[in-house]
């Protein structure tokens, strides 16, 4: 029969914000110019966070990846922030859709 | 203007694929050019107003307001969809049939019309706000050959649109609407799996296990052949767990829908044999 323990295990996964909102760890980039500062970010490996992106440049930028799950628009002089992983080690690619050969950065994850 | 070019190439072939099976699914259906045509219309008029308050929806519900744009938007199509494919489950054979009998127009319920000009304008709208704000960003960035690029990225998305459009009209009629159908099953499927996606990057999902497997080896997210695939069939190279499941249900979901109001799934042929003349009174 199903052991009643189960049930907060399917509570947390069903509502991940109760679980870890509190105490996400959270990392920042910079778009400056079209580039990512920086442009290598290390992240802890198999943990969830939150990354934010400041956009200073005075267009649209869409922060992107196809390594990890990622694809939204930062408005100039804006802020967005996304969440990433828990991501196993190894390194992720992520861009900039709007300007491709300039924005072009590396998540680390260690 | 090929960086232009090739952005806006990836979004309208995203959208065209859309508009591509939509338009084989509705073939022979009276008036659906006019439907179709409507649908992109709104679509684009959608994409402006869109682009237009894309700082507003970005900042809306505490930050996550793009994503749950974006879910909810392809959740609608999801739905319109998935009423077209159950509804066509039990109407396709007939019209098939119609089809090759009169080899002409077929009447289709106008509701289920209705349902696949809006998955049209919500692909249009959903793409095409991406092209505007890149646009308006080249724009104010001075950058040149804006035109040029947007035309020649609409030609080339447009273009494997029909070419894919065309290769499906060979299928046989009287397995055409099966395929179609299977089509809009796999697409809808993959829609809400992008949509798990979304939610997952909103933390209003869990994960449930990133890569549950990595084939980008073989054929990775962002090649052309990949993007293709992954709008016509949901195609993930490193997919989440939770994008399995929302995948599997409403894979699961239209199969069942079709189970039930279709009945078996007969060929063209039985069913045109076993009831030679139901149709002929509202084929008119």
């Amino acid at each position: 029969m199903k052991s009643p323990s189960l049930l907060p295990l399917l509570l947390a996964l069903l509502f991940p914000m109760v679980a870890i909102a509190a105490d996400t760890p959270t990392f920042t980039l910079v778009l400056q110019n079209h580039r990512y500062v920086p442009n290598e970010l290390r992240i802890p490996a198999q943990t969830r966070v939150k990354l934010e992106i400041v956009n200073k440049d005075p267009t649209p930028e869409e922060f992107e990846s196809v390594d990890f799950p990622a694809e939204k628009i930062v408005m100039p002089n804006s802020t967005i922030s996304v969440f990433v992983g828990p991501l196993k080690p190894g390194r992720y690619g992520f861009y900039g859709e709007f300007h491709q050969p300039t924005a072009k950065g590396t998540l680390i994850v260690e | 203007m090929w960086g232009i070019a090739l952005l806006v190439f990836r979004e309208v072939l995203e959208a065209a694929l859309i508009v591509t099976v939509v338009a084989a699914a509705t073939r022979g259906v009276a008036r659906r050019s006019v439907f179709i045509g409507g649908g992109i219309s709104l679509g684009v008029l959608g994409a402006l107003l869109v682009a237009a308050f894309a700082g507003a929806i970005s900042n809306a519900l505490s930050g996550v307001g793009q994503e749950l744009f974006n879910a909810s938007v392809l959740f609608a199509a999801v739905l319109m969809i998935g009423w077209h494919v159950i509804w066509m489950s039990s109407h396709g054979r007939e019209m098939a049939r119609q089809m090759k009998e009169l080899g002409g127009a077929v009447q289709a319920g106008s509701s289920s019309l209705a349902m696949l000009l809006a998955v049209v304008a919500l692909a249009v709208l959903r793409e095409g706000s991406e092209i505007v704000l890149f646009l308006t960003g080249m724009l104010a960035g001075g950058a040149t050959g804006l035109l040029p690029g947007l035309a020649v990225g609409i030609a080339a998305g447009t273009a494997v649109g029909l070419t894919l459009y065309f290769g499906l009209l060979r299928i046989p009629v009287r397995h055409f609407f099966t395929a179609t159908n299977w089509m809009l099953v796999l697409l809808a499927a993959g829609l809400a799996s992008s949509a798990a996606r979304y939610l997952v990057q909103a933390n209003w999902l869990p994960e449930w296990g990133n890569q549950i497997w990595d084939s980008s080896w073989l054929l990775s997210n962002g090649s052309v052949l990949g993007n293709i695939l992954h709008i016509l069939v949901g195609y993930d190279a490193q997919p989440s767990g939770i994008q399995l499941v929302f995948y599997g249900v409403v894979m699961g979901l239209l199969v069942l829908g079709m189970k039930l109001f279709g009945g078996s799934g007969k060929s063209v042929k039985a069913a045109a044999a076993s009831a030679p003349t139901a149709s002929q009174a509202s084929a008119g």
